[in-house]
């Protein structure tokens, strides 16, 4: 998918002034976190399994060369087939030559943000296959040509007349009249209409929650069973999954379910968990008889040398981005590219660069939320910092940033100037800002001003006041 | 050219700091493999004997798929009936073909029609057995094999479940250990489905809907007694 994180600021002003997006969000706020924190409430192992969901990733990654080994060797033995893809092109090529081999004309799709990583449908539609996304919010903002905003609720900034507009415009074998006020019949509409996709797609394509080395099992998660149907009915499945992905065993994987749901959506497991092994068996009676799994680093292996490592522990839950004050303003299209939130603001400059993306670590407001509900305990305030720090020294930062930063240095070198200077800036913005108690609009800092309120000081700096106390805690 | 299978583990090598793992290290970590060992098991999911079978019925329940209990597999053709009576469904139901399937007296309801073989879209309803339920969440956990083919789970609107009441576990690592007993280490069937509830979405204002791609309706049918294995 092309980027416009490079234009997030503008980006986030215009999804400010979006009526409808601002009442998804409104509802959104109220959804999630609520019901997360209903399930943990049920659960009071819930801190205890996250330590040990950080310590089974943290030694898979330690050892993943092994744990890729294994794996491969697990499928292959299983009768399915492991694809190398070092970037998103060769992933990209892997799966054409696959639907090419198989004459596949339809595609089903599972929801996978690895897919929106390698912009695999814009990519086969070029050359003449059409992919079919079959989770409801994915299809809808297919029809819609919009990306995901949210990885687990990709239509979450939209409306339901804006669903309905979009199914009647895309509908033409409906009558145009029919009644499509309420989600029920939009839901059922959908059914139908995807439910001939699923049954005329020769290849199936889903991205995998987990890899399990044990076994050689793919794990796919998924409340509406599409990802079901799609890795069942056609001749052919494909799973897209990147490096990190893997676990060592069925038991390891068990323990970051218990996390996954709670965090995501609130429930204790999602309704469908599928541990997929190789392709369809002998005897078997339904099943693809092709099985293709594609491995890929695009990015991850730079990750696992640096110092965003613990990133890879990721098990895209959402719960930092359901828990995000910027995220719950401005939603996720802002954000520029397939992540958003917190753990898109440390991935995508990570994935496609700090050039290109710099302006998202800034996208934050460190309260530290994000941290605090990962269920994997991903420090993503410390990363964001660090990715701040590497666009400072990159000297990435808008020139008004960094002067404002140099001179405040200067003057913070020099504690008598820096003393007078804070005297006299407090005291004049008290006694301009006494009456409100707050300033609207302030001469160089409407970036500030435009979207907030700066609380006026009261009339002191801290050190006068801390003189006046005698220096001492009371 | 090297190939990327290897230029990507190198990567990840060298990303790590090191070579190739020593074979003593390797063999470690294997034996974390061939050994599987549980990690925390909740108490929610280490429930006495007796308070099994109401876990799971209470989960399931919560979950929104409905639980009946019968005495005894001879009881299963008539539930089948009355359940699909009060749903306003046809009587007819495909049906998987395993060992407890198998051991249901089907001819009992002669008027209830039964077909085996994969589902095909026209199927409004199917029967399956389920290898084990999960007291913990009130998941169901259904194998794919030549007798039990997965569509059956999947493409009808009603899913009907037989679950042998003695197959109810704990925890997701008991039935693990369970399938290991029955398969041996690292084997599994092609498809292990854990279903917790009928399917649903919220994708629409969060509205919560159920049936969305897979069954609108999930019924457990909780059986006591004899059961084939
Ligand atoms: S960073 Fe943590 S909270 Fe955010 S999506 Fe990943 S695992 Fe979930």
């Amino acid at each position: 998918m092309q980027s416009t994180a490079r234009v997030f600021p503008d980006n986030a002003h215009r999804a400010m002034g979006d009526v409808n997006l601002q009442a998804s969000l409104a509802r959104f706020s109220q959804g999630f976190p609520v019901k997360r924190r209903l399930a943990i409430d049920r659960l009071p192992e819930f801190d205890s399994l996250r330590d040990a969901a950080r310590d089974i990733k943290n030694h898979t990654l330690e050892n993943l060369d092994f744990y890729l080994e294994r794996f491969e060797e697990k499928v292959t033995e299983n009768g399915g087939r492991v694809h190398w893809c070092a970037d998103a092109e060769s992933a990209r090529q892997t799966v054409l030559s696959i639907c090419r081999e198989s004459g596949a004309h339809t595609v089903t799709k599972g929801k996978s943000m690895i897919g929106e990583e390698i912009g695999i449908n814009e990519f086969l539609e070029e050359h003449s296959v059409a992919p079919i996304e079959t989770d409801l919010g994915e299809y809808i903002i297919q029809l819609r040509h919009e990306p995901p905003s949210h990885i687990i609720a990709p239509a979450i900034h939209l409306s339901k007349e804006q669903v309905a507009d979009s199914f009647r415009e895309h509908h033409a074998e409906y009558p145009a009249d029919r009644p499509l006020e309420e989600p029920r019949a939009m839901l059922d509409e959908a059914r139908t209409v995807l439910r001939r996709k699923f049954l005329q797609a020769e290849v199936g394509i889903t991205g995998a929650n987990m890899l399990v080395a044990e076994t050689g099992s793919i794990v796919l998660v998924t409340n509406e069973g599409n990802g079901d149907l799609t890795q069942t009915l056609p001749q052919v499945q494909i799973v897209i999954a990147s490096l990190e992905k893997v676990v060592p065993t069925l038991e390891d994987a068990s323990t970051i379910l218990r996390l996954l749901a709670r965090s995501a959506t609130g429930q204790d497991l999602s309704v469908y968990t599928t541990f997929t092994t190789g392709p369809r068996r002998p005897e078997d009676l339904d099943g693809p008889p092709a099985f293709h799994v594609l491995l890929l680093d695009n990015g991850r292996s730079r990750m696992l040398g640096n110092e965003f490592r613990e990133m890879l522990r990721c098990i895209r839950c959402g719960a930092c981005i359901n828990h995000c004050p910027i995220y719950g303003a401005i939603g996720g299209h802002a954000y520029g590219w397939v992540y958003s939130g917190p753990m898109g603001a440390v991935l995508i400059p990570n994935l496609i660069g700090v050039d290109e993306a710099g302006h998202l670590p800034n996208a934050s407001t460190l309260c530290g939320r994000c941290e605090e509900v990962c269920p994997m305990r991903i420090p993503l305030p410390r990363m964001l910092r660090k990715l701040r720090d590497q666009q400072f020294e990159k000297k990435l930062s808008a020139k008004p940033v960094r002067w404002g930063l140099a001179g405040w240095a200067f003057v913070a070198r020099r504690p008598a100037l820096y003393q007078m200077v804070m005297q006299i800036g407090v005291a004049a913005l008290a006694a301009l800002g006494r009456k409100r108690g707050r300033f609207r609009w302030l001469p160089m800092a409407s970036g500030w001003t435009g979207a907030r309120d700066l609380p006026a000081p009261q009339g002191f700096t801290f050190q006068e006041m801390w003189s006046a106390r005698g220096g001492r805690r009371q | 050219m090297t190939d990327a299978r290897t230029s990507m583990l190198a990567a990840v090598r060298a990303a790590l700091g090191r070579e190739r793992l020593p074979d003593t290290e390797a063999a470690v970590l294997q034996r974390r493999l061939d050994e599987p060992r549980s990690n925390i098991v909740p108490a929610r999911g280490q429930p006495s004997p007796e308070e099994r079978i109401d876990r799971f019925i209470f989960e399931a329940e919560r979950v929104q798929a409905t639980v009946v209990r019968l005495a005894g597999l001879e009881e299963v053709p008539d539930a089948v009936v009355r359940y699909l009576r009060v749903a306003n469904m046809p009587s007819a139901v495909r049906i998987g073909d395993d060992a407890v399937m198998q051991a249901v007296p089907w001819h009992s309801e002669p008027l209830l029609e039964t077909a085996t073989g994969p589902a095909v879209d026209s199927d409004a309803a199917s029967v399956t057995s389920a290898f084990a339920g999960v007291a913990e969440t009130g998941t169901l956990i259904l194998l794919s094999g030549p007798k039990s083919p997965t569509t059956l789970n999947f493409l009808p609107e009603a899913h009907l479940v037989v679950l042998p009441s003695e197959r109810i576990v704990g925890s997701y690592e008991d039935a693990w250990q369970r399938l290991r007993g029955k398969l041996g280490n690292g084997r599994m069937p092609r498809v292990v489905n854990w279903i917790t509830g009928p399917s649903r979405t919220a994708d629409i204002e969060q509205t919560l809907l159920l049936g969305a791609h897979g069954p609108k309706r999930l019924q457990i049918m909780l059986v006591d007694g004899e059961c084939p294995q």
